[in-house]
């Protein structure tokens, strides 16, 4: 199982090392830097599984730091890699942040976690609920209190959800206001080719949830269309039965923030492509230099404002600058990164924004190979693009009526243009 | 008194308490005044002090000086105080033995603690104390825990068995904790089932052979009920267990895949991987005719599209996953080409894993789109992912008939790039799309000519210079051409120059007449002016030939090759077999078996799919149904699949037929009636024979020319199991030989089945083959060549054929090894690649020697040189095995391994247990020390291996525990 744990920065400093069996020594971290340093200088490339002679490193890359983790035996690295997430999620709802400074600052607080959540490398409480009540998060007013009384942040008594079929749930909740939340957000990820036609689409959709209710509310949450849904992923909570018999989410929600379900929705014909691209991007054979022109327009919006419009692209290494000019937001060119941003914000269907001008190229370099890849922000409010509508939300097990609602979001995921 | 200065500081302003100020003091005296605030009176200035500790040592700074004063805040009824002092104690009581004796009063009262969270808290930390005297009093408390009412303790101490287990695994067997563990899986809680089954597990792996996890029909029954109760964690543990169990019918299969496909659709996508095993696993027991078999099917590729939408780091692991689901079962995910559609910015590692997965989907139904977009990739930044991209449609050249076409003139337009990689690259792919379809495509050879001078890669340049060979009659001004590339021949790799050799004989051989100054010229190069061996030899062989028999030259250089296909980069059926029993683990990512890479697992057993109901389709999984009958120690033969490196390699070998000039041909025994008594009268006659080796020698048939022991190379013959009883009543056993196994099977080889095994009789090492004819012809001209390997075996004389070989027998052969020929490392290190030719064609396979045959007959050592050995070997290079089930005293096992070279060299008993020193030569010079250690009445023994090499090890334990075990048995 689980060895040890390494936290590294950007720098290349372990900060932060943790075992929970014999001490591994550091210099294994060795190996990861070799690995880091043959992957260049994008952190995202360093291969998420590393071999040395005695140990496995199996590390993931979160707010600027990897997390690394030592194994010796034959262990899934998807479940470490999961156990890794859930350490930097634990971490950031902890203290608001997940960065070194704020690692730096709570030593203590992560040292107790980390001992809490894995024992002999195997999980024991990964539930932020279980956690919260096990080692309280730290707030100015607690550790001001606990300064001044030298009471401390551990609780004492063994938590109510750890042991019971719902685990994820504490016992004893209370709220005066009674809420429910639902996010449904979608995300268009979409490959679009230079004649403009769709060479794959699909939609990644979530169910977000901030529920604080009171007691041992028991939710279903019904869907006008569950059909849409073939492909979903749920959290624990969900009573999967329900849901193959009836298309229903049937759950005793955790308290607080969590992730209800994920879907994935594949179906050509139901992935929408709200809006569309005129580009050209040319360089000239002979003379360094190139044209650039690029106009958006609405495509499928089902009548909704596309908002938060942003291009983004990488420009070929031999771009030294441009000379561009926008009828609507603002465009950047970092000549080091070579990157282009224009920065659009709303889409308005009457004046389609347009980017236009020349590229200038380094003399006598040739013309470049590659075309540089369009990648497109956006988010439509009040929107669930694969059509998914909530259509009612009841509860049982408790008396009070609470405060109930859903809000939509459409927005784009990885959506690349090529030219 | 800074810091302290500054916590009051803190106090007053009450803002920003964090714990970074831990961080600041680096002073002198930073210890001394720690010291002093651990003994301090006050409560709150203790824990900050323990704070301040924990810190230090979360930096890596060496805190182990304040252990007792540590030690003494244990003692307190705050619990945040008393983790921070467990915390502390994990640390650090390894560097301090006796000092952590003193916190074990601590633990065993709290062990008694009315509060369960204090009670598990304390049987934890005690198992993370890493000190034999801790161990000894935790059994009591641990004891009690396993018992405990409270699940919450029960779980806890579940784990804390494992840890026992990994600091003192015999104390753990004597304790009887292993059965509370067993127990533990029917606990009415399924979070405690969920541990044990972890616990249980961990363990097994270092006892591979143990019955720890003894699944039945009840037990499962169990699991899955807890599979829908207990955490994300726990349904790993158990999903990965249920794996391991066979299914006794395709009912029962069918119900477990109906109870575990709901954990398709969990978040975590670890739950997702681990059922999709289970699942993968046990379908292959279901009919496939079954409407349920086509429900699971379509079930199953959802989730694995649905890792693709995850983080990178999760899809990578999932992609080389996938690469072995589309193996196994490409019907799964046919349809889902579009989702391993690369995005410009996948990091690299999963750009490349899903251009493998495009490759394996591609069909004739999608193969336009796969073009398209592999040419669209062929224009990215990134080299490497580019170079593969082009690689890429040379593969789906060769993997679909239909599209060759089109993939060649995709390949032509990125020629036409002249971007210098992509040109390299094509032209590396157009040559394998030549020798796949051979005079269709040699128009395009016009326009890879253009290219020539911007090759600057060995491989393309050795790429365009086979072209140019091959076709040289096409090929007008090929002499210029070839001429050019002479010039600089001793600068170039030598890939390069032996391709050119090779491209220049066959030109000679097109267009003697006007080519003979240029032949002449590369022949001098690569014979007198060269000292690659390699290339000298390759130069010598086309010098004689050519000289002596240009008919023969022309018929060996420019004989017809075999056409490549698009098997080559699949991996071969039975590791495919074995990794998907395997999805989800590291071996899955490597695409290795575990036994190959994972440190600790002392010889893992080999996992098998099961083998689908009824006789009826029992032809249709060939490779299943081998696979059970395979003997479980030694890994089945792997049949080499014909990878382009390794046929190169072997096709270097010369191949000749056996010359006239061995010895004399035997007189052929009437092979069919002796059949049966065959092996036996061989052994027979290697027994009586001992006395006169000359007269043995003369009897090139007999396989133990000069071995005083009886053999074991045939288990049917009764004759056989006389002598092995015979061993048992004082007569010296033979050196160990095992029982002949299928090297290659006869559908892999034109009906030529293969069987064998090696043996080292009287000093001389064997290979003992049957060779059996399945097929309608006559066999006839078998020789044998060995690739390089690590011993540096290799055939000390030709195989000994009685031919013709007539269909439906068998003959029985036995080769003389050497050990002086070309070494190089192998994986594993007992790996033996081997080709068999007769008249139909050549074969290849590979199989695994015993180490054993290695250990020669002058391997003892003197007395004080293996002390000073043993000494001077490092302690890294030691490793530690165990061997159990063997019921065998300590003289016994002296003159057992005796008679395989492994000599005693002293003995010493303490403690009612006999310690053996012994000593091992290999052919090569290496020597390995052992110490085993045999307790008297039980029934299994210790051993400790050092040798400089420590590569050997595992085989050499391999060896040990076949040679005690097996003559245990008898």
């Amino acid at each position: 199982m689980i060895h040890s744990l390494f936290l590294v920065n950007g720098a290349g400093d372990i900060f932060l090392e943790k075992h929970w069996k014999s001490v591994v020594g550091r210099s294994v971290c060795d190996y990861f830097f070799e690995a880091q340093s043959k992957a260049g200088e994008d952190p995202e490339n360093v291969p998420p599984v590393i071999s040395t002679p005695h140990h496995y490193l199996i590390n993931v890359y979160r707010h600027k730091i990897f997390f690394l983790a030592v194994i010796q035996t034959e262990v899934p690295p998807l479940f470490v890699i999961e156990f890794l997430h859930r350490v930097a999620e634990t971490f950031q709802d902890y203290f608001g942040e997940c960065s070194e400074a704020t690692i730096k600052d709570n030593v203590v607080i992560v040292y107790e976690l980390l001992e809490e959540m894995l024992d002999n490398g195997f999980p024991l409480a990964t539930e932020s609920n279980i956690l919260k009540e096990l080692i309280k998060p730290p707030t100015i007013l607690r550790s001001m209190v606990n300064t001044i009384t030298g009471s401390s942040n551990v609780g004492d008594t063994l938590p109510t959800g750890q042991l019971s079929t719902i685990p994820w749930r504490r016992a004893g909740v209370k709220y005066t206001n009674n809420e429910a939340y639902f996010d449904a957000i979608e995300e268009i990820d979409a490959i679009i080719d230079k004649s403009g036609s769709t060479v794959c689409a699909e939609i990644q959709g979530v169910i977000d949830a901030c529920v604080k209710l009171t007691g041992m509310p028991d939710l279903t949450l019904s869907f006008m269309n569950p059909r849409l849904l073939d492909d979903v992923s749920f959290h624990p909570c969900v009573r999967f039965k329900r849901w193959e018999s009836e298309k229903v989410l049937s759950f005793i929600p955790p308290d607080g923030n969590f992730r209800l379900m994920s879907y994935h929705v594949s179906a050509q014909n139901l992935v929408a492509i709200p809006i569309y691209v005129k580009q050209n991007i040319s360089f000239f054979e002979s003379g360094s230099s190139g044209r650039l022109d690029i106009t958006l327009g609405p495509k499928q919006t089902m009548g909704k404002q596309v908002e938060g419009l942003t291009v983004t692209m990488n420009m070929p290494r031999v771009l030294l600058s441009v000379n561009l000019t926008a009828t609507q937001g603002t465009h950047k060119f970092d000549p080091v990164t070579k990157i282009l941003v224009w920065d659009v914000g709303k889409l308005n269907p009457q004046k389609l924004p347009n980017l236009k001008g020349s590229l200038s190229v380094q003399s006598g370099a040739p013309k470049p190979e590659e075309n540089p890849t369009l990648n497109i922000q956006f988010k439509i409010q009040q929107l669930a693009i694969s059509g998914l509508k909530v259509s009612r939300l009841d509860m049982y097990g408790e008396k009070y009526k609470p405060f109930k609602g859903v809000k939509y979001l459409t927005k784009a995921g990885r959506f690349q243009v090529r030219t | 008194m800074e810091w302290a200065s500054q916590l009051c500081e803190n106090r007053h302003i009450g803002a920003k308490m964090t714990d970074s100020k831990y961080f600041t003091t680096t002073k002198k005296g930073e210890i001394f005044e720690l010291k002093a605030e651990l003994n301090s009176d006050k409560k709150e200035k203790k824990k900050e002090a323990v704070k301040k500790v924990i810190a230090s040592m979360t930096v890596g700074k060496d805190v182990s000086a304040l252990f007792p004063d540590v030690v003494n805040c244990m003692q307190t009824d705050n619990l945040e105080l008393k983790k921070l002092v467990y915390l502390y104690l994990m640390n650090y009581a390894k560097s301090q033995p006796d000092m952590a004796i003193m916190a074990v009063n601590t633990f065993v009262k709290d062990c008694e603690d009315p509060n369960p969270l204090i009670r598990a808290l304390a049987v934890r930390t005690m198992g993370c104390i890493r000190v034999d005297k801790i161990t000894e009093y935790l059994c009591e408390p641990l004891r009690k825990c396993l018992k405990d009412e409270d699940p919450y303790v029960r779980k806890t101490a579940a784990v804390c068995v494992a840890k026992l287990h990994d600091i003192n695994a015999q104390l753990v067997e004597d304790q009887g904790f292993l059965d509370t563990l067993k127990d533990l899986i029917s606990d009415s809680n399924p979070m405690v089932v969920a541990n044990a089954v972890a616990a249980l597990s961990e363990i097994a792996e270092s006892h591979p052979n143990s019955n720890l996890l003894d699944l039945n029909p009840q037990s499962i029954n169990k699991l899955l009920t807890a599979l829908n109760e207990c955490t994300e964690w726990g349904q790993i543990f158990i999903l990965d267990c249920l794996a391991n169990y066979t299914p006794r019918d395709d009912r029962e299969s069918q119900s477990i895949c109906e109870r575990v496909t709901p954990r398709l659709s969990h978040a975590n996508s670890a739950v997702v991987l681990s059922a999709v095993k289970v699942l993968m696993k046990f379908m292959e027991m279901l009919p496939k005719d079954l409407d349920y078999y086509g429900t699971l099917l379509k079930k199953l590729a959802p989730p694995l599209v649905t890792l693709l939408s995850a983080e990178p780091e999760l899809q990578y692991v999932a992609l080389r996953n996938i690469n072995l689901i589309v193996q196994k079962r490409p019907e799964i995910l046919k349809h889902e080409m579009k989702v391993f559609f690369v995005k410009y910015n996948d990091p690299i590692y999963v750009k490349l894993e899903k251009l493998d997965i495009m490759i394996r989907l591609a069909s004739q139904a999608n193969i336009a789109q796969v073009l398209a977009e592999l040419k669209e990739y062929a224009t990215e930044v990134d080299v490497d992912f580019v170079r593969k991209a082009v690689r890429a449609i040379g593969r789906c050249a060769i993997k679909v008939e239909q599209s060759a076409e089109r993939c060649v003139s995709t390949l032509l337009d990125l020629i036409q790039t002249k971007v210098n990689y992509v040109v390299q690259e094509a032209i590396v792919v157009i040559k394998d799309i030549f020798r796949k379809y051979p005079n269709k495509y040699e128009s395009v050879i016009a326009t890879l000519c253009e290219n020539l001078d911007s090759l600057d890669e060995p491989e393309a340049r050795a790429a365009m210079i086979w072209i140019v060979g091959e076709y040289a009659e096409r090929i007008d001004n090929a002499d210029e051409l070839l001429e050019s590339f002479l010039e600089g021949f001793h600068d170039e790799s030598t890939q390069v120059q032996l391709q050119l050799l090779t491209a220049i004989v066959k030109l000679f051989l097109k267009k003697p007449t006007e080519t003979q100054e240029l032949v002449q010229q590369v022949l001098s190069l690569a014979t007198q002016d060269s000292d690659n061996p390699d290339l000298r030899d390759r130069g010598y062989i086309y010098w004689r030939l050519l000289s002596t028999d240009p008919v023969a030259a022309k018929e060996v250089v420019l004989a017809e090759k075999p056409l490549i296909s698009e098997e080559t980069d699949l991996i071969e059926p039975t590791l495919l077999e074995e990794l998907t029993c395997h999805i989800g683990t590291l071996a899955s990512v490597y695409h290795k078996p575990p036994s190959a890479f994972v440190e600790g697992s002392r010889g893992v057993q080999h996992k098998r799919l099961p083998v689908r109901a009824g006789s009826g389709e029992s032809s249709e999984s060939p490779e299943a149904s081998q696979a059970v009958g395979a003997v479980p120690d030694t890994p089945p033969p792997a049949v080499i699949p014909s990878q382009g490196d390794l046929l190169g390699d072997l096709l270097n070998l010369d191949l000749a037929p056996p010359t006239s000039s061995g010895p004399p041909q035997v007189p052929s025994m009437p092979m069919g009636g002796m059949d049966l008594l065959g092996g036996g009268l061989d052994s027979l006659l290697g027994g009586d024979l001992g006395g006169s080796p000359a007269m043995g020698g003369g009897l090139a048939s007999a396989p133990a020319p000069a071995a005083a022991a009886p053999s074991l190379a045939a288990p049917a013959s009764g004759l056989d199991m006389l002598f092995d009883l015979g061993g048992g009543v004082g007569m010296p056993t033979g050196s160990f030989v095992v029982p002949k196994a299928i090297w290659l099977p006869a559908m892999k080889a034109k009906g030529l089945e293969i069987s064998g095994t090696f043996a080292r009789r009287g000093g001389v090492l064997q290979m003992e083959i049957s060779l059996t004819n399945k097929a309608m012809s006559v066999m006839t001209d078998f020789a044998v060549q060995f690739n390089r390997n690590s011993f540096g075996l290799a055939p000390a004389g030709p195989l000994q054929v009685l031919t013709p070989l007539s269909p439906n027998q068998t003959t029985e052969v036995s080769l003389p090894l050497s050990t002086v020929g070309p070494v190089m490392k192998m994986e594993p290190l007992n790996n033996l690649q081997v080709a068999v030719k007769n008249n139909i064609d050549v074969f290849y396979f590979s199989c695994q020697y015993p180490i054993s045959i290695l250990f020669v007959e002058d391997g003892k050592m003197e007395r004080q040189v293996f002390l000073a050995t043993w000494k001077d070997i490092p302690n890294e290079n030691e490793s530690q095995f165990q061997i159990k089930d063997c019921h065998v005293n300590s003289d016994a096992a002296t003159s057992r391994l005796q008679s395989c070279n492994i000599f005693t060299i002293a003995k010493r008993t303490v403690d009612n247990q006999d310690m053996l020193y012994q000593s091992i030569k290999l052919t090569n010079g290496i020597w390995i020390l052992v110490e085993l250690r045999v307790q008297t009445g039980s029934p299994g023994c210790m051993m400790s291996v050092k040798c400089r090499a420590p590569e050997v090890a595992q085989l050499v334990f391999q060896c040990y525990e076949m040679v005690l075990k097996t003559s245990s048995e008898a």
